[in-house]
């Protein structure tokens, strides 16, 4: 029986995916919220975030890191995002804006020993690979289990109001992301109290090997926004031109208490979930194949080129500066000893060790001590 | 007639046998259909058994927990996957305040044969949210059953026992063991739940053990029989019920306990076992009991192998209490 009333297309309708830059590279000036230079250097940050992730993904697969998550075919969503926020605003990620932390700053060595947990790591090797944080540019510690940014997202924002400072809050979820609680919870409380926030949903389609199809009956993402009464956008999101122009929007009304957006970009996971699984498990190269064609990469190429701005060999010089600049920060991290110093295990869980760690340490120390062949018999 | 197999392929094999016997089992959980299991325990039984008792669900543990929950009071039996151990937490009030009471505060009126099966431990990298061993919470919950089996065998057994069982059993699998190796007989066989096993006997310090620590527990006890130290390895398999019957009798032969798990020290498992031994039978003890477990900080990413307990510290351990 046909369903008289959720009729097929009626949201993607109501919600229709905003493009800005048309298959040819033009596009309308009216919409266009980017200067040159600024689309030039988002351009070079695209392309930095695609060689590292491949270059990653290479370093896990010769065991010199444990693990790796990227972003392949979402640089715009990532990029167009938080460069539609001003530098005062905090960023809540989920685990594959790594490109977001370092265009606030965190730099480049300092991540790569993330990935090694090594001496160097600011996080004292005490996170797993890509969860990141980096204080200074507001980009808040990753966490494994999936959505609790949200609600604490919110909850950053939310103290803007009470401190009475004029901050956005900006959190990155996946599409799987929505089938969890806290998403729902935050997305709730934002809508009832006007909280400046703006939650991006990167849909690309799967979360590991589940399609979105099986993730929501919602046609789109965005559509979640009317049962909360907030304002819901869809864009495409391989457009970098459009997911910028959406997330500056979006900040606008947040900033003039309008309250919460729910914007999705609608862009695709083109590699594996992450080094630990095998996409050819569940899905067909059929799918993939049409998606390469609409790299967000590309597509931002065109548009340059459209302007101008790219002379044909340049996209081969960017790549190799972009080599040169992975090639650098892996060295430098390399040189850091491989092991962060044993008090790490013991630092940062209080404010102050509490009694029995502060024995536990001298108890490992000297069991170090004792046969530091091996740095304990294990 | 043996034959060996892998940890993860006995589970797999519970699973599927039992769904082969029994109509009413179904599997629920993320990424548990096509892909097979983050694991790959419940690989190919989507094609054997079909969508209708192999669901891939949308990303919230509340919500497999609840389904199970709900599925459970019709009389189905499912077997819900948590991806990993450390996401129990988003279905604690699922698992806590509804399923571990159902059946007491509905008078009896419904069993609850639902099992969760979790991954849990450290070893493999995975940093402080996807390491963790939380069998202590689950066990200080009245209504839950709290497996953790250590071996192929057992893996296979108690789980078979499990989703036989009409309580919930939370069914705590070691990540770290999963690629390892075992002998289990051809034909069908169960072992039960709340039954400890002696995994080496042993005459001068019974070390109680869980899980992972079931074999540091064993090479410890191969280091010490150079020294001339008897180890009695007691492989705990369940935590609740606890094998009080086994624990008790072995400490009686030896009059020397440890007790080691993975899990931080601090209100552990080991509390509790130290704890009814001096409640119950301190006559048997000579020398003061010792515990062994991870020191009292979340699971780090790098130095994770100077975090993780292992034969070293039950050596350790052992010496002390021998020699105390
Ligand atoms: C609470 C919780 N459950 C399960 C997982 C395991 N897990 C990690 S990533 C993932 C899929 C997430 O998909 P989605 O939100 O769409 O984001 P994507 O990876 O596609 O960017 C799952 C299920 C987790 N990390 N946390």
């Amino acid at each position: 029986m046909t369903d008289p009333v959720n009729v097929p297309g009626r949201w993607e309708r109501e919600f229709p995916l905003q493009t800005v830059i048309e298959e040819d590279g033009s596009a309308d000036p009216a919409r266009v919220t980017l200067t040159d230079a600024k689309a030039l250097d988002l351009f070079r940050w695209m392309i930095l975030s695609r060689e590292m992730d491949e270059r990653m993904v290479q370093l896990q697969r010769q065991g010199r890191i444990a693990f790796y998550i990227g972003a392949i075919g979402e640089e715009a969503t990532v990029l167009g995002t938080v460069a539609g926020m001003e530098e005062r605003d905090w960023l809540f990620p989920s685990y594959r804006e790594h490109a977001g932390a370092l265009y606030r700053g965190m730099p480049f060595v300092t991540f790569v020993c993330d990935l090694l947990g090594n001496a160097g790591d600011r996080m004292l090797g005490h996170q797993m690979p890509c969860h990141e944080a980096w204080a200074p540019g507001r980009f808040v510690s990753i966490s494994a289990p999936i959505a609790t940014q949200v609600p604490q997202a919110v909850g950053a924002a939310w103290a803007a109001r009470i401190r009475g400072d004029d901050m956005v809050s900006l959190t990155w979820f996946g599409e799987g992301a929505t089938s969890a609680n806290d998403f729902h919870t935050g997305a709730n409380f934002a809508g009832v109290h006007k909280v400046p926030v703006i939650m991006v949903c990167r849909n690309n389609g799967w979360a590991i090997s589940v399609p979105r199809e099986l993730q929501t009956a919602s046609e789109t993402i965005a559509q979640k926004a009317v049962a909360y009464g907030i304002h819901g956008e869809r864009v495409d999101g391989n457009d970098l031109l459009a997911v910028h122009a959406a997330t500056q929007r979006a900040r606008v009304r947040a900033a003039s208490g309008l309250g919460p957006t729910l914007l999705e970009c609608v862009t695709y996971r083109v590699e594996g979930h992450s080094t630990s699984d095998d996409p050819r498990a569940y899905r067909g190269a059929e799918e993939v194949d049409a998606w390469r064609d609409r790299d967000p990469i590309l597509r931002l190429g065109r548009y340059l080129t459209w302007r101008k701005l790219l002379p044909p060999d340049e996209v081969e010089a960017l790549r190799a500066e972009a080599r040169e600049r992975i090639r650098r920060a892996v060295e430098d991290a390399e040189t850091f000893a491989p092991k962060p110093s044993i008090q790490t295990l013991f630092q940062g869980v209080y404010a102050e060790p509490l009694w029995q760690q502060r024995e536990q340490l001298d108890e490992l120390r000297a069991a170090v001590a004792e046969d530091p062949r091996t740095s304990h018999p294990r | 007639m043996m034959r060996e197999t892998r940890y993860i392929k006995a589970i797999n094999e519970a699973l599927s046998e039992e769904m082969a016997r029994d109509e009413n089992v179904f599997v629920v959980g993320e990424d548990v259909g096509g892909a097979g299991g983050a694991f790959s325990a419940t690989r190919d039984l989507l094609a054997r058994f079909g969508p209708r008792r192999v669901r891939d669900t949308p990303i919230s543990e509340a919500a497999i927990v609840g389904i199970a929950t709900g599925a459970a009071l019709r009389g189905l039996r499912p077997v819900a996957e948590i991806m990993f151990a450390d996401f129990l937490t988003l279905a604690m009030d699922q698992i806590v305040n509804q399923l571990a009471k159902a059946r007491y505060m509905f008078g009896g009126m419904y069993t609850m044969p639902v099992v969760i099966r979790a991954p849990c431990g450290a070893g493999l990298h995975a940093g402080p949210q996807h390491s963790q061993s939380l069998e202590a919470w689950f066990a200080h919950v009245p209504g839950l059953k709290v497996v953790m089996p250590a071996t192929p065998h057992d893996v296979k057994g108690l789980l078979k026992s499990a989703i036989r069982d009409d309580n919930p059993v939370l069914f705590l699998e070691n990540k770290a063991l999963y690629a390892m190796k075992g002998e289990i007989p051809d034909g069908e066989y169960l072992v039960p739940i709340g039954k400890a096993e002696v995994k080496r006997p042993g005459k001068d310090v019974t070390v109680v053990a869980t899980s992972r620590m079931v074999h540091e527990s064993l090479e410890a006890a191969r280091i010490l029989a150079a020294s001339g130290i008897d180890v009695e390895v007691l492989d705990l398999r369940t935590i609740t019920p606890l094998d009080r019957e086994a624990i008790l009798q072995s400490v009686a032969r030896t009059g020397r306990l440890v007790v080691a798990h993975e899990a931080v020290k601090a209100f552990g498992v080991g509390a509790e076992i130290v704890a009814m031994v001096c409640e119950e039978r301190p006559a048997l003890l000579r020398a003061p009991p010792a515990r062994v477990g991870a020191p009292f900080v979340p699971v780090p990413f790098a130095q994770e192998k100077l975090y993780l307990p292992a034969a070293a510290d039950v050596v350790r351990a052992v010496q002390g209490v021998v020699s105390a």
